[in-house]
């Protein structure tokens, strides 16, 4: 817009452009860069100040929180998470939360790796139907088989269990993993694995002794993507809990903003406690996770 | 590789993915046929259970509703989200300067859960205490607070923007790692022919960007019927009624959960398995034909 209002007042008083060494921009492309860099940094503001809101607020005091909202923590304290870790059971949340997401994502890995590797390196017959019917996966909105999933854990005994959640949440990965696993023992050299099957190797040791240390980045990328979102999940523990000790972080907050509606310091406290594994995570691994998203678009 | 070691590969995953993801999912289509007493299956009823949910009241008069926000949580999202990401991705895409750091700081909320954005922001904007109307009144809108997710008219609005708070991150990657990718000769020719910024973006590099287009629509589709979470965490459920201020933040995937675990009929199974088996077909339909469409327009182009 103000690229638009400010072109025609340069264009009749045209301005001598100094010469540059680098590429000449005319006025109102000058303009349209400032209002671009404008637009850039003010949108970094609204995407972090909530997130500084929530980690400054969980520092004060709740009564502070609630007479000034935006106020920075004068008198830092770590108060608010010693209540949601030991009173409110954070610690429990965490420790299932921790349990549940590693034991799926391990499983998920561990049954997609031997998989993906025969799918990706061997034409075999039905091979190509399994991948697909592993593919069709991709696109299933898995939830709205939550009813026969809650019978089908019932029927094992597994209704309030975090064994029953972390078997649905590795197999709910198994289409994602076997797509990006498969695709990347596709790419490796054949000569490797020709060379150890001369020296005697069975196929057992090759995959296990060859081929694994190959795809440890795609590994990487899997684990990464797993992650996030089983560690988030509200839905599945929601149906599948009963007993508080076994809640996962999401459950547990519910209850925890059921429980301590007016303690809003301890709310945020409780939010960033939910949060901080995940932006660790996006720091060590963010080549990772950039590789996962654009690997859909090779599909 | 003999085809027995490489089915023994294959068994594990195709045991666990089998069980526990395609077979509920075949069973709910199947299950939705048939007439239930709490959990006994009591008699073939046909498309009894389909024709239920477009004739009982209140459940058919909820799940038009319930519908037709979807569609408005979908479009807006789209609006809000995917063209305001695309922008951003090509500003960026322009830049040297803190390039990588402004896309990071971008996909942040994206890593964060959607039930934990629903009570951020449920704090955020409360009437009362909130930050965000606390700001608006220091600066001189307060004649514009109000309660922002319990006014009817504002609910389904501001969940819309939250939600594209949430997963901008997505787009502006997605469309950043295409825009990388394009080649450059094109966009040079196009230079020296003298097109400007504008022609050169919606001649050349828009249809170029068709494959990743599709991909973020259909992802986003996909996900905005199933969202559950956010409205959860934003409106509260009260019981089984629908969400929000006079129902005005009720999407489809509350109305399938409240149907199958909370308003708990006779015939709670049937009905809640009919709406699964209509969301199913209209999801993994509408996904399918979009990629086959997607494809094509792709296929064109080369």
């Amino acid at each position: 817009m103000t690229a638009v209002s400010v072109e025609p007042e340069q264009a009749a008083t045209p301005v001598p452009v100094p010469r540059r060494r680098t590429v000449r921009r005319s006025p109102g492309q000058r303009v349209a860069g400032g209002a671009a860099a404008v637009l850039l940094w003010g949108y970094l503001l609204v995407a972090l100040v909530p997130l500084v809101v929530m980690v400054l607020d969980s520092f004060r005091s709740n009564t502070d929180v609630l007479s000034h909202p935006l106020g920075l923590p004068t008198s830092p304290s770590f108060d608010n998470y010693s209540f949601a870790w030991s009173q409110a059971s954070f610690a429990t949340y965490v420790q299932n939360s921790a349990l549940v997401t590693v034991g799926a994502v391990v499983l998920d890995v561990g049954v997609s790796l031997p998989a993906a590797y025969a799918l990706g390196r061997y034409a075999f017959r039905g091979g190509g139907v399994l991948t697909a019917y592993f593919l069709s996966g991709l696109m299933l909105p898995i939830r709205l088989g939550i009813l026969p999933i809650f019978y089908l854990l019932g029927d094992f005994h597994m209704i309030d269990s975090r064994l029953g959640l972390i078997l649905v949440y590795a197999a709910s990965g198994i289409p994602f993993s076997v797509f990006i696993l498969a695709a990347f023992f596709r790419g490796l050299p054949s000569e490797i694995e020709e060379a150890a099957r001369i020296d005697g190797a069975g196929e057992f040791r090759i995959f296990l002794n060859v081929m694994l240390p190959l795809v440890r980045p795609a590994i990487a990328t899997v684990v990464v993507f797993r992650f996030v979102p089983l560690w988030s999940d509200f839905f599945f523990p929601l149906v599948l809990l009963r007993t508080t000790s076994k809640y996962t972080l999401p459950v547990g907050l519910t209850q925890f903003f059921g429980e301590f509606q007016t303690n809003w310091s301890a709310l945020f406290a409780g939010l960033v406690i939910a949060t901080v594994p995940l932006v660790v995570l996006f720091v060590v691994a963010s080549k990772q996770i950039v590789a996962g998203l654009t690997a859909g678009m090779s599909r | 590789m003999r085809w027995r070691t490489a089915i023994a590969f294959v068994l594990p995953a195709l045991a666990l993915y089998s069980v526990f993801i395609v077979y509920p999912l075949v069973s709910a289509l199947a299950d939705s046929f048939w007439t239930w007493e709490g959990t006994a299956r009591t008699g073939f009823a046909g498309l009894d259970n389909f024709r239920s949910l477009f004739t009982q009241f209140p459940l058919n008069r909820q799940l038009r509703t319930a519908f037709w926000h979807t569609v408005i949580f979908f479009v807006g999202t789209m609006i809000v989200q995917n063209t305001f990401g695309l922008l951003i991705a090509v500003l960026l895409s322009e830049r040297r300067f803190g390039k990588r750091f402004l896309q990071a700081a971008y996909a942040l909320p994206y890593l964060i859960g959607a039930l934990v954005v629903g009570y951020l922001w449920n704090l955020l904007l409360s009437p009362e205490f909130g930050p965000v109307n606390k700001a608006m009144s220091d600066v001189g809108l307060g004649s514009l607070t109000r309660a922002w997710l319990g006014d009817p008219s504002t609910a389904l609005p501001v969940v819309i923007l939250i939600n594209a708070w949430h997963y901008i991150g997505f787009p502006i990657l997605l469309f950043g790692a295409a825009l990388a990718g394009l080649p450059q000769e094109y966009g040079d020719a196009s230079r020296v022919d003298g097109a400007n910024a504008w022609q050169r973006f919606r001649l050349i590099t828009l249809p170029l960007l068709t494959p990743a287009i599709g991909l973020v629509s259909i992802l986003t589709f996909i996900s905005c019927f199933n969202a559950f979470e956010l409205v959860y965490a934003l409106s509260g459920t009260q019981g089984n009624q629908p969400t929000g201020p006079g129902g005005a933040t009720d999407l489809l995937g509350l109305i399938f959960y409240r149907v199958a675990f909370q308003e708990g009929g006779e015939n709670a199974i049937g009905q809640s398995s009919a709406i699964a088996a209509l969301m199913f077909v209209l999801i993994f339909g509408v996904a399918v034909l979009a990629n086959r469409y997607f494809r094509r327009r792709e296929a064109l182009l080369t």
